[in-house]
């Protein structure tokens, strides 16, 4: 009985599946999606080929050797068969070396750090062609994207050419988030102070929907974006619309979007502040913090010891978001300049233990 | 909505720490509602017992109790209190996520929205599928191995009531400020004092750190009983089924429950003084957490499952009236499932951008942990196979785990393809699967257990009209439940979204809550069985002690078995030691009682789990002096048992020879 529901329920599905109901994952539109669809459907179809004989078999057994059924062989004590082991433990094993297979090859080619290969199944990446490049940070609850080749900037919404790679830098500013655009490809975890990358590409042009797919706070539902794929002349359109843009996304006018907000429209910026992007990656947009990068320099060398002590206080970044706590006003070390291995040999043998930085 | 710091003279801040009267939730009508409705039914419940003047029976008999059989129904009183909490958080969410659409928020803000989900999970993992794991294996193994108790009777009782505390912080919690919104995991940095600076992340720290003693200690309690307790012949490879399932559950339970203790203990320490080991700045990695909790966490999967397998191949197998087909196999099988548990966790975070090696690594051992459990699915086909198969409830339940665990399997492997669980991950799809499993497997393997080993517990069946009812509403519910979810996440819908734009979503999520409605009426038809066999417990007594023709010792003793368990401890020949003594004509023995050497009950447990409870109040609320004053009292209450040289007793040879001709004119009126 309960085998019969659950098939009927599935075939009841399965159309359901097939035609509309707009299942976005199964009719992806981006080629990296689009092979990740392809394994779904593969690994499905590989493990019917047990999973379907088992739940035969079940129903079968079930009913045919029924207590009332006394016309059923019946014996009680067998309880070993050297082939019937060797059967059901080699059956899922030879499933799982197919799949295992499977698994380590497109692990690798679908790696979202990995450069793509191709446009599509049909073609392949002419060499002439330049990537996308575009920075992405998640916000207390919005998306912000930068097109560092264009100088510009957008919030919740995502545009870019189709068949054209996008190259995805990801980073977010308070919590954990994941970037996900499931008709572009799969998504990957956005986290504060550590960049990840996204290798995708849109084949066909629309309008696409684009989420935080990682629960980050009370705004995370509508933490949701526009994902715009264009054509050439579109996309270009597009970029010349926002920069014709006079609002500007300088430090301050980050440090105000930052603030946490819900159902933020789309907003674009002609211009923005250089390195803005990577000020964020490495917690220091507020000018009295020291870069992450920087400190990890400083440790990389071996640390400042006890003398180091008034730069780590510098580090606070979570801490000033509470309510009733104002930034730091003291000055202190900001960056380090690079110094040659030549001048670090000297300063390090000359220099006494503990020195004072300077 | 979060608490805002009060504006509050030092003097009260230093009595009452956080707490104020605006921490009690007097403006949510819904929390408001479930307080009162709850105050009386608790005042209801306390009157009847005090008119029934059951208090000192309740206390002598039960709360101090240190008979491992008493201590397992706690357990399961427990589990089955927390499963109605936590079924109520479920169907909230279901009814919310059906009206949230479009212009309508549903009902829910998101802030109550997110404790919601998360005390699901809190509750559903630890306080209940726990309890009823913890509770089957602490009735059942004793019995089954022929042991008169668990190895540390006391530690028993003292492990009930700490999982029981842990319980209690919870649910203070929905009267008493507020639960995590984090989600049951609590991920930093959103879990971090920054950014959840409430007492929600403190409640759901304290009160699993205090369940997580008891489940520490209830592991390595029943480890030591299996080793060293078993009857004399019970080798390890004639010990039955479940009680080996029970032996790898706790070797797991020993190894994983120590790293949930510590890095909970490390987001404390970031919370309370100010450490940064989670934390964005000062070189704090919160993707340490993540891997660290899932060390404990996927393990923690199996420690569910583990024992349900156990419970299904003895019910398979007793109601096949056949022997379990390819036990050795099945004795590998469960041991290559705890080993490898422990090279899968990072399957639950490929997303977090691993390397493509790294990350086949992880997605290739979790498919071969399926090769295991693929044989174990075929163990019990072919233990069907030439069998005379009786479809009594635990056989109908087991029927339905056969065949909703293979679809929960098969889509757990698809989610470890690492580029598949790209789309798939944190997505409702995600959410059908661990349900597909849990449920197919944890919740319908308890159900099977409960309605297996009732009669050995009460010493009547359990009724076989509202079992069946239970079943089939758990069974077709979770259909409508899940499979859309399945479908939502395959249009890209993701977990934990309190509200949704796109009307064409909405079906789907009314189909599911109308699944969430039918599981209720399952676990209503659950409670009215057991009210309708305690009703008809006359017509559904059993008086054999082996109701469905059992195999393994438990079946030896009456139902309910002495307080002593075996009169004389068994003497083990064969696999399936029952069968095998009922097969060669075995006869009780009649004469030679002696002395039986048991250990007393104690008030030290449940103490000692009421001072922790107080303890975590007080961390939780930042009392610092109550929490100072709960944790010497703690200590010394401690070491103040210690002390206590009442620990054991005799049950005197005639009183055994009176109880033991008993029953010996109980069987042989059966027999006439």
């Amino acid at each position: 009985m309960a085998a019969r529901l659950t098939r009927c329920l599935l075939l009841l599905l399965l159309p359901a599946l097939l035609t509309g109901c707009n299942a976005v994952v199964m009719a992806p539109s981006g080629d990296i999606a689009v092979q990740q669809r392809d394994l779904i459907v593969i690994s499905t179809v590989l493990m019917l080929l047990i999973v379907v004989p088992v739940m035969v078999m079940t129903g079968v057994f079930a009913w045919r050797y029924r207590a009332s059924n006394t016309k059923a062989k019946h014996t009680p004590d067998w309880h070993h068969s050297t082939q019937l082991e060797l059967l059901i433990w080699a059956a899922p094993l030879l499933i799982v070396i197919a799949l295992g297979a499977v698994t380590w090859i497109a692990t690798h080619t679908l790696d979202p750090f990995r450069k793509l290969g191709r446009i599509d199944a049909m073609r392949p990446l002419p060499a002439d062609i330049k990537p996308l490049k575009v920075q992405v940070v998640a916000l207390d609850w919005k998306w912000l994207f930068f097109y560092p080749d264009y100088g510009i900037a957008s919030v919740n919404e995502l545009a870019a050419p189709v068949d054209v790679p996008i190259e995805f830098e990801i980073t977010s500013s308070t919590v954990m988030n994941s970037f996900f655009i499931p008709a572009l490809a799969g998504q990957i975890y956005a986290m504060p102070g550590m960049q990840t990358k996204l290798h995708a590409i849109i084949n066909k042009a629309g309008d696409y929907e684009g989420f935080s797919a990682n629960y980050s706070g009370a705004g995370f539902s509508h933490m949701r974006f526009r994902f715009a794929a264009l054509d050439g002349a579109g996309f270009d359109r597009w970029v010349a619309d926002v920069r014709a843009k006079p609002e500007a996304l300088t430090r301050e006018a980050y440090q105000a979007l930052e603030k946490p907000s819900e159902r933020e429209p789309v907003r674009h910026y002609g211009s923005t502040m250089a390195g803005l992007y990577d000020a964020i990656l490495n917690l220091c947009v507020e000018p009295t913090k020291m870069c992450m990068r920087d400190m990890m320099r400083i440790d990389a060398k071996g640390g400042l010891g006890l003398n180091n002590v008034y730069n780590v206080a510098r580090l606070t970044y979570d801490q000033p978001r509470q309510p009733g706590r104002g930034a730091y006003e003291d000055s202190y070390v900001l960056a380090l300049c690079q110094i040659s291995p030549d001048q670090l040999q000297a300063t390090r043998s000359d220099a006494p233990r503990y020195s004072p930085l300077r | 909505m979060t608490i805002e710091p009060t504006e509050r003279s030092p003097l009260m801040q230093a009595i009452f720490g956080r707490l104020s009267w605006d921490v009690i939730p007097f403006h949510e009508p819904i929390l408001l509602a479930t307080f009162v409705g709850a105050a009386l039914l608790g005042v209801f419940v306390l009157v009847q017992i005090t008119r029934a003047k059951a208090w000192g029976w309740l206390w002598r008999d039960w709360f101090c109790t240190i008979d491992h059989k008493k201590i397992g129904v706690m357990y399961m009183v427990l589990g089955i209190v927390m499963l109605i909490r936590g079924f109520a958080d479920a169907i909230m969410m279901r009814l919310h996520q059906a009206l949230a659409f479009g212009d309508s928020m549903g009902y829910l803000p998101p802030h109550h929205y997110d404790q919601i989900f998360t005390a699901h999970g809190v509750i559903m993992i630890f306080f209940v599928a726990m309890p009823f794991v913890t509770g089957l294996m602490n009735y059942v193994v004793p019995l089954q191995i022929g042991a008169r108790d668990v190895a540390f009777p006391f530690l028993n009782n003292f492990s009930f009531w700490m999982t029981a505390a842990g319980a209690a912080l919870v649910m203070v919690s929905l009267f008493v400020g507020e639960f995590s919104t984090t989600g049951w995991l609590a991920y930093p940095p959103l879990s971090g004092i920054a950014y959840s600076p409430g007492v929600g992340v403190d409640y759901y720290i304290w009160s699993l750190q205090i369940a997580g003693v008891g489940t520490l200690l209830s592991g390595v309690n029943l480890l030591a009983t299996i080793i060293k307790m078993r009857a004399p012949g019970m080798t390890l490879m004639k010990m039955p089924i479940f009680t080996w399932t029970a032996l790898c559950t706790n070797v797991l339970i020993v190894a994983a429950f120590p790293v949930l203790t510590g890095v909970l203990g490390l987001l404390s320490l970031d919370r309370y003084v100010g450490t940064h080991f989670f934390t964005n700045d000062f070189g704090g990695n919160a993707m340490m957490y993540v891997n660290l909790i899932w060390i404990w966490g996927h393990p923690e999967v199996y420690i569910l499952i583990l024992p349900l397998f156990g419970v299904f191949s003895e019910v398979v197998s007793t109601f096949s009236g056949k022997r379990l087909f390819g036990y050795a196999s099945m004795v590998y099988a469960t041991v290559v499932i705890t080993i490898l548990s422990y090279l899968v966790w990072l399957h639950h975070f490929f997303t977090m951008g691993s390397g493509a090696s790294v990350n086949s690594f992880f997605g290739i051992t979790t498919m071969i942990i399926s090769i295991p459990t693929g044989a174990k699915m075929f163990n019990w086909l072919f233990t069907m196979y030439r069998g005379r198969i009786r479809f009594e409830v635990p056989m109908l339940w087991t029927m339905g785990f056969m065949f909703t665990f293979v679809i929960g399997g098969m889509t757990g492997v698809l989610l470890a393809v690492p580029p598949a669980d790209f789309v798939l991950h944190n997505s409702l799809f995600l959410i059908a699967h661990f349900h597909n499993v849990i449920i197919g497997g944890v919740i319908f393997g308890v159900f099977a257990g409960i309605n297996y080993w009732f009669p050995k517990v009460a010493g009547f069946k359990l009724d076989d009209f509202w079992g069946r009812v239970s079943f089939w509403f758990w069974q077709i519910g979770f259909l409508f439940a899940f499979m859309p979810l399945y479908v939502l996440g395959l249009m890209g819908v993701t977990r934990r979204v309190s509200h949704f734009e796109d009307m064409s979503l909405q079906p789907f999520f009314v189909v599911a809550a109308f699944g969430a409605v039918l599981i209720g009426f399952g676990i209503l038809a659950f409670l009215i069985q057991l009210y309708v066999s305690f009703k008809r417990r006359e017509a559904l007594r059993d008086d054999s002690g082996d109701p469905w023709g059992g195999r393994t010792l438990e079946w030896s003793t009456s139902s309910p078995p002495p307080a002593y368990n075996f009169a004389f401890t068994p003497r083990v020949h064969e696999l399936d030691s029952w069968h095998d003594m009922k097969a060669r004509g075995y006869e009780r023995p009649r004469d030679g009682y002696v002395d039986i050497h048991m250990p007393s009950n104690t008030s030290a447990g449940i103490i000692l789990a009421g001072i922790s409870a107080v303890l975590g109040f007080a961390l939780i609320w930042h009392i610092w002096w109550l929490a100072g004053l709960s944790f010497v009292a703690l200590i010394g209450t401690a070491i103040g048992h210690t002390f206590n040289y009442d620990r054991d007793f005799h049950i005197h040879a005639n009183e055994v020879t009176d109880i033991e001709d008993t029953r010996t004119r109980q069987l042989s009126a059966l027999r006439s």
